[in-house]
């Protein structure tokens, strides 16, 4: 007793159940980091003076990390294009070139935010509001990056076994792993320039 | 596969189940002790502003000294009450249980998409809800800035707040699980035949309210991280500069904004309305089709309304922010949606009303609550039109005249519908047939009741009594003139207590009799009724999925030889 269409796509709406549910999920995170970002505006226009990004952030270390991003989805889709063609070995391959762009991307992360700490006056969330709305978004983001790296991670490791007995569920879960991970590089894609440059 | 003919221990059949009729069952037991809950907190403050300062009967013990009821603590049990309302009976009651042990049957659908997911759901929501109503045993109580947690107040207020907000955060993760999964059910799931406009208006009614739940919550999970960052690291997302509290200046950066917080809350909290009042309209339509044996009347025109409606709702949350300064223009903009939005209201309303007309009615119990239904929804709607225009709203807004208006939208309107449900599918869950006296006896003291606790809010609202006094407004001059209505309200919400241990036997006996129903015994069209096995359901719940040809109000068809024609019958 199966649940239709969780594997092959039904004929009239041309999704399988994962993909439609995954599209879903991302409308409400777009809503989550749309409510964010409309309470940042909201912060922004309803004080005198905002500082600018460069006075507290630094563009050059963050423009390093949207490489590191924009690198680690363009592995993940090769990934799946490995996957669609016939070719595990590759698949392993460009998941771990990914979980490794994801980890430089934690890395520098760690590295910008203990130096905000360790300045002299500290650069806190407490310091005032742009720092408080940059380090609740950065951090929201950086943890779904760090449930990006457990779940790509999984599929790397444990996960892969899948791909010998379900072959075809295995790839449209990779291909669902990485709409999602595109939706969390999309999002950094809008918090570099809002955050750093405006 | 053949795992359904293994026998199942007691653990994995009832509580780690993925089945959705089963967690469909978590959620309806789950959400009716949640009511239960929460309606007791409200009969101990009805007895503080009935008699102010005397020490409640009972349950005074546990509350402070001399057994009288502490302003604090009214507080805590005012924000509670509408939290647990709310957030874990109603919505999880019309949205948990009934969608997600019907929506699969009347699609023709083996289970939810993602059962897992479901289940994770499930428990989710109830860890949440545990956590919610743990803030009573922290330092300071249970939340007490009402339920909306307006800020500075919220982020100044105790622990139980923090607890609130961490609670608020597991609801909302449970209510995108479900979304999600209803969502996806609708779509994907649906079985052959069974086209858009071939769906029964419960399971529209259903999938615009999982759409509402999937994007109008997440604003309020980004507002409730912000106001967690505020309490407990000490930012300033909702504090302005300068702000003194018990005399002091407040030690932080400021430059906040408390409206930020009105914003995203209303953002979520208006569709929520519509969270709590769609399901109740789904539930209605398929009772009223069923007991007047016609069909409904505009079925397209419906469908069309409830969609228009759940749009609107997102573009209609500031009319619940007149008197907070945020402008004439952004005021008038919300005048006129609010305006275009009760259009779609009276469209439903007016279909349902309509289709009683000429209809042979069967006044069984469900009936009746589905009848009662009309007129309550239809004052609680009507009361709101003053609500939506900023020169009315100055003068009612914060009295009691606003707490009869949702209370009759939400309690003897969705709760009606939502005992309209139970009664009329208890036969489906259960294969046994609900006392019809002892439902017809629940019906009328409880419409009675409702009527006697919430119609005397306009009076003392006109009057300005406003909706937060701990005394029932007794120390107010203005007051004075309807003070005594507080004391018809409390023995009303009382007795209103009372009445529900007709409910409550009934579900009893009904469950140990012997007598068991028939599979159809409504004679309804949909394919819940028509092709399910006989209750209880096993697993996979059709023996063989049907094929769906007929629209879902066939009844009365002329020339046909019985007075229903089931969705899965060609005719």
């Amino acid at each position: 007793m199966d649940i239709p269409f969780n594997v092959k796509e039904r004929p009239d709406t041309g999704l399988y159940n994962g993909k439609l549910g995954i599209w879903f999920f991302l409308a409400s995170e777009v809503m989550l980091f749309g409510g964010l970002f409309s309470a940042y505006i909201f912060l922004r226009t309803g004080v005198d003076n905002w500082p600018a990004g460069t006075d507290y952030l630094d563009v050059p270390l963050a423009t390093l990390n949207t490489l590191f991003l924009i690198s680690s989805s363009v592995t993940m889709v090769m990934s799946w294009a490995s996957l669609k063609l016939n070719d595990f070995k590759k698949y392993k391959l460009y998941t771990l070139i990914t979980l490794l762009f994801a980890f430089g991307f934690l890395v520098i992360k760690y590295f910008e935010y203990s130096a905000k700490f360790a300045h002299n006056p500290p650069y806190l969330p407490s310091t005032n509001n742009f720092l408080g709305i940059y380090f609740t978004m950065t951090g929201l983001h950086v943890l779904h990056i760090i449930g990006g790296i457990l779940v790509i991670g999984y599929f790397y490791g444990p996960g892969s076994t899948m791909w010998d007995s379900e072959p075809e569920r295995f790839t449209n879960r990779i291909e669902i792993v990485g709409l999602y991970w595109h939706f969390v590089d999309l999002v950094w894609i809008f918090l570099f320039p809002v955050l750093y440059l405006l | 596969m053949s795992e359904e003919h293994h026998p199942q221990s007691f653990w994995s059949k009832y509580i780690w189940s993925t089945d959705h009729k089963v967690i469909g069952i978590q959620y309806g037991i789950t959400s009716l002790l949640w009511l239960l809950v929460g309606f007791a907190l409200m009969a101990i403050m009805r007895y503080q502003l009935a008699y102010p300062g005397s020490p409640v009967p009972i349950v005074g013990s546990l509350l402070g000294e001399g057994g009288i009821l502490p302003s604090e603590m009214y507080n805590s049990l005012g924000a509670m009450h509408g939290t647990i309302m709310i957030f874990l009976g109603v919505v999880p009651l019309a949205f948990g249980a009934f969608g997600n042990y019907l929506v699969p049957l009347q699609i023709g659908a083996i289970d939810m998409a993602f059962p897992k997911l479901n289940a994770a759901s499930y428990w989710t929501y109830f860890l949440g809800s545990v956590i919610m109503v743990s803030g009573f045993f922290v330092p300071g109580g249970a939340a007490n800035s009402g339920w909306t947690s307006y800020p500075p107040l919220a982020n100044t207020a105790t622990m139980g707040q923090t607890v609130w907000l961490l609670g608020m955060i597991m609801l909302i993760t449970s209510s995108l699980l479900g979304s999600v999964n209803i969502l996806v059910t609708v779509i994907q799931l649906r079985a052959d035949g069974m086209t858009w406009m071939k769906l029964p208006i419960f399971v529209w009614t259903q999938f615009i309210t999982a759409f509402l739940l999937l994007l109008a919550f997440p604003p309020l999970e980004a507002a409730g991280v912000l106001q967690l960052m505020d309490r407990l690291i000490n930012t300033s997302f909702f504090m302005p500069s300068g702000l003194v509290v018990s005399g002091e200046v407040l030690q932080n950066a400021g430059g906040g904004s408390p409206l930020l917080w009105q914003h995203l809350f209303w953002f979520l909290a208006h569709p929520e309305v519509y969270v709590l009042i769609l399901p109740a309209f789904g539930i209605v339509s398929e009772v009223i089709a069923n007991n007047t044996r016609k069909p409904i009347k505009g079925y397209k025109s419906l469908v069309y309304a409830m969609i228009f409606l759940g749009f609107m709702s997102f573009i209609v949350w500031a009319h619940h922010m007149y008197l907070t300064g945020m402008g004439t223009t952004i005021g008038a903009f919300f005048q006129t949606t609010t305006m275009i939005i009760s259009i779609p209201s009276v469209v439903i309303l007016t279909a349902l009303l309509l289709s009683l007309w000429g209809g042979s009615i069967r006044f069984n119990t469900p009936m009746l609550f589905a009848l009662g239904f009309l007129p309550m929804f239809g004052i609680g709607g009507l009361t709101g039109l003053p609500l939506g225009l900023a020169a009315a709203d100055i003068h009612l807004h914060d009295t009691y005249y606003v707490i009869g208006h949702f209370h009759y939208v939400v309690a003897p309107g969705t709760i009606f519908a939502l005992f309209a449900g139970i009664y009329y599918w208890f036969p489906k869950l259960t294969g046994k047939r609900t006392n019809e006296t002892l439902g017809k006896l629940h019906f009328f003291s409880s419409f009675i009741c409702m009527n006697g606790v919430f119609m005397p809010m306009f009076v003392t609202g006109l009057a300005g009594v406003s909706r937060r006094l701990w005394d029932g407004g007794e120390s107010y001059a203005h007051a004075a003139g309807v003070f005594q209505l507080n004391e018809v309200m409390s023995v009303s919400a009382w007795l209103l207590g009372v009445a529900q241990l007709f409910f409550i036997v009934n579900m009893v006996i009904s469950l140990r009799s012997k007598k068991t129903s028939e599979v159809n015994p409504w004679n309804a069209t949909t394919i819940d009724w028509t092709d399910t096995t006989s209750p209880p359901l096993g697993h996979g719940n059709f023996d063989k999925v049907p094929t769906v040809y007929n629209g879902p109000y066939e009844y009365s068809v002329p020339g046909s030889k019985q007075d229903f024609l089931p969705q899965s019958q060609k005719g």
